[in-house]
């Protein structure tokens, strides 16, 4: 399990790699068809910004090549915000004197009927962590109902154990999303004061118990803003190449969330800059070739329109992430707010006219 | 016009082109494309079909009469799930005809010789022609062959990755003994290389990253109709072959002539 292998990797020599690249690594990194870690933190590093021209060509065609000139579309259904943990950066955080729901399965139905009616079937379910009101049970069968109008059924929710997984499997659900938020031990114990996350390691391994559950997706991803950036990222790719090297059936994803202002007020302690996230963006293509790369409403419209060629092959639209807020048009109780609130049509009809396919099913519960 | 034509099961084909549909920026582009590269068969993968929009659906962008359409089994990861792919699509109305894929691996889609295998038998009892996706392996060639199935579709090279043919050897020793249509399929980045297949004698080519993301697929789709033509007529034509009769430096040649 990658727990066994994080600690091999020494961070201060990581560290010093990130430290040390410069024009030259960069133009060697661009060069290669198989890139490695000192590569990417080449791509990543300031002395890429004179390039970034030519690193987003590379990156784009890559992508068209891999996957087309196709992006394929997908909403989040938040299903409850209680919370059992105290990440300091959330505005789900349990300490937050705010008012909870969990939807029931009507409701998470009416929720996912406006979802279906947007023209979505790739559905990911969503939810605090606190397994008293999602456990999978819950999820299970729920998926289970979602399943006609869905053709795919993600999580993002507490981690489970790997016969978890294999339940949600077997219920339909076919991927999973668990970011590490940071590779920092350290800092991750001083922003996770309290409850069952506070367990590195536990979340650590959560992606190989969800690929040995039998989930055909895992994505991963660290929370852009709370450690240095270069530091997670540059571990992030370790860990997702492993990934890829260890559970060849899985597929690998990875995702870019920047913290965003929360109930709490939490500010970033290493806030992401539009060029560095682009930067990343275009690095995990050229590292991570066959990666999906997904990109959320939490950023702008126009900095998607702008990034979204350069190697992202996944995006949400019209998202809402309160529990109960597509059938309620209420938009209180986000856990983060949505940047990008074009419509759904609006935001398929910029893909659209950038000569890009918005692809709504590319998958078939037949296959699970 | 010569009468050379493609027979695959029951049905023959003029075009020797088959075009793959998963990777166009729009549905629109895609049916020109598949009109400018006069194809006959065109793969759909079952996992994009949405039957619940068929407005929105690549399927009514394909004209069904003049074209078979070729449900694929993309995404399946073993025989049951492609067995279940295929059936479903058949009780959908799609015709018995199905293109074989089984690929767990999600990275570079390479096929799954076993499961393949499993998978086909399972659908020719079933009644289905079955053209299997498969690496250039000629004794699973012949295997699948004796099963019953349609074609044989070796791949060039893995998929989308435009690097040609680099199974050369084991092709040619494919195409050297099938006794069904040999189908190359996969990494045909270029008209040339499509044209490469056809003169080692292969029956077909398929591609759709070369065209589907070309700059003007349109003008590319044209073009990989022409050089698939081309490769067969210089196939049929009887290429000379790198004999070394004729050399220039052959060392009898000096002896006989002076
Ligand atoms: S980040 Fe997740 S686990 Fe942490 S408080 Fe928010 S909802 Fe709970």
């Amino acid at each position: 399990m990658y727990s066994e292998v994080f600690p091999s990797i020494d961070q201060n020599e990581l560290m010093s790699v990130i430290e040390e690249v410069g024009s030259r690594d960069v133009q060697v990194a661009l060069q290669k068809d198989q890139l490695d870690i000192k590569d990417f933190a080449a791509l990543i590093s300031p002395a890429a910004d004179p390039y970034i021209e030519e690193i987003a060509n590379k990156a784009h065609q890559l992508t068209v090549q891999r996957f087309g000139r196709t992006i394929l579309m997908y909403a989040p259904l938040y299903v409850s915000n209680y919370c059992t943990n105290g990440c300091r950066y959330c505005g789900f955080n349990h300490q937050n004197l705010m008012e909870r729901h969990l939807l029931s399965h009507g409701q998470a139905l009416d929720d996912a009927a406006v979802i279906a009616s947007e023209g979505f079937r790739h559905l990911l379910l969503v939810s605090g962590e606190d397994p008293r009101y999602v456990d999978e049970q819950y999820l299970g069968e729920l998926a289970v109902k979602l399943k006609g109008r869905f053709s795919s059924i993600g999580v993002e929710v507490q981690p489970l154990e790997e016969s978890g997984y294999r339940h949600l499997s077997e219920c339909g659900v076919d991927s999973l999303t668990i970011y590490q938020e940071t590779y920092n031990t350290e800092l991750y114990s001083e922003v996770h004061p309290s409850g069952k996350k506070r367990d590195f390691n536990y979340r650590l391994d959560t992606p190989e118990r969800g690929a040995l559950g039998g989930m055909r997706k895992v994505g991963l991803g660290v929370l852009l803003g709370l450690g240095n950036v270069s530091l997670d990222a540059c571990n992030l790719a370790l860990h997702a190449r492993y990934i890829m090297q260890n559970y060849w059936r899985t597929q690998v994803s990875v995702s870019f969330p920047r913290l965003r202002a929360a109930e709490g007020g939490f500010q970033p302690y290493d806030p992401v800059s539009d060029r560095t996230l682009l930067k990343l963006i275009c690095a995990f293509r050229l590292y991570t070739v066959d990666a999906v790369l997904v990109l959320s409403t939490r950023e702008s419209a126009q900095f998607r329109d702008a990034v979204f060629p350069c190697g992202i092959t996944q995006m949400s639209a019209g998202s809402k992430t309160n529990p109960g807020g597509y059938s309620s048009q209420d938009d209180t109780l986000e856990q983060f707010h949505v940047e990008d609130s074009r419509s759904v049509a609006h935001v398929a009809a910029a893909i659209r006219e950038q000569g890009y396919e918005a692809v709504w099913k590319d998958w078939d519960p037949l296959l699970v | 016009m010569h009468s050379d034509v493609l027979t695959i099961g029951d049905r023959t084909f003029q075009s020797r082109l088959l075009l793959g549909t998963g990777k166009f920026a729009s549905n629109d582009i895609m049916r020109q494309s598949i009109e400018a590269s006069n194809t006959e068969v065109v793969t759909v993968a079952l996992r994009r079909v949405d039957l619940d929009a068929p407005q929105d659906d690549m399927l009514n962008h394909i004209n069904g009469d003049s074209i078979l359409l070729l449900p694929n089994t993309a995404g399946a990861r073993d025989a049951d799930e492609a067995v279940r792919l295929a059936r479903f699509a058949r009780n959908a109305g799609c015709p018995s005809w199905v293109k074989l894929e089984v690929t767990p691996d999600p990275r570079y889609l390479l096929p799954d010789p076993l499961e393949t295998y499993k998978a086909a038998k399972v659908l020719i009892a079933d009644g289905f022609h079955v053209l299997p996706y498969i690496n250039a392996d000629p004794v699973l060639c012949k295997h699948l062959e004796e099963l019953g199935c349609a074609t044989v579709m070796p791949l060039g090279s893995p998929i989308g990755s435009n690097k040609g043919i680099k199974t050369r050897e084991n092709l040619r020793i494919i195409i050297e003994q099938a006794q069904v249509p040999v189908v190359v399929d996969a990494g045909l980045g270029a008209p040339s290389h499509a044209a490469e297949a056809m003169e080692m004698g292969a029956d077909a080519v398929l591609v759709n990253t070369a065209i589907a993301v070309a700059r003007h697929p349109v003008a590319m789709a044209r073009a990989f109709a022409k050089a698939t033509e081309a490769g067969r007529e210089a196939f049929l034509a009887g290429l000379g072959g790198s004999s070394d009769i004729a050399n220039a430096s052959s060392p009898l040649k000096g002896l006989m002539w002076e």
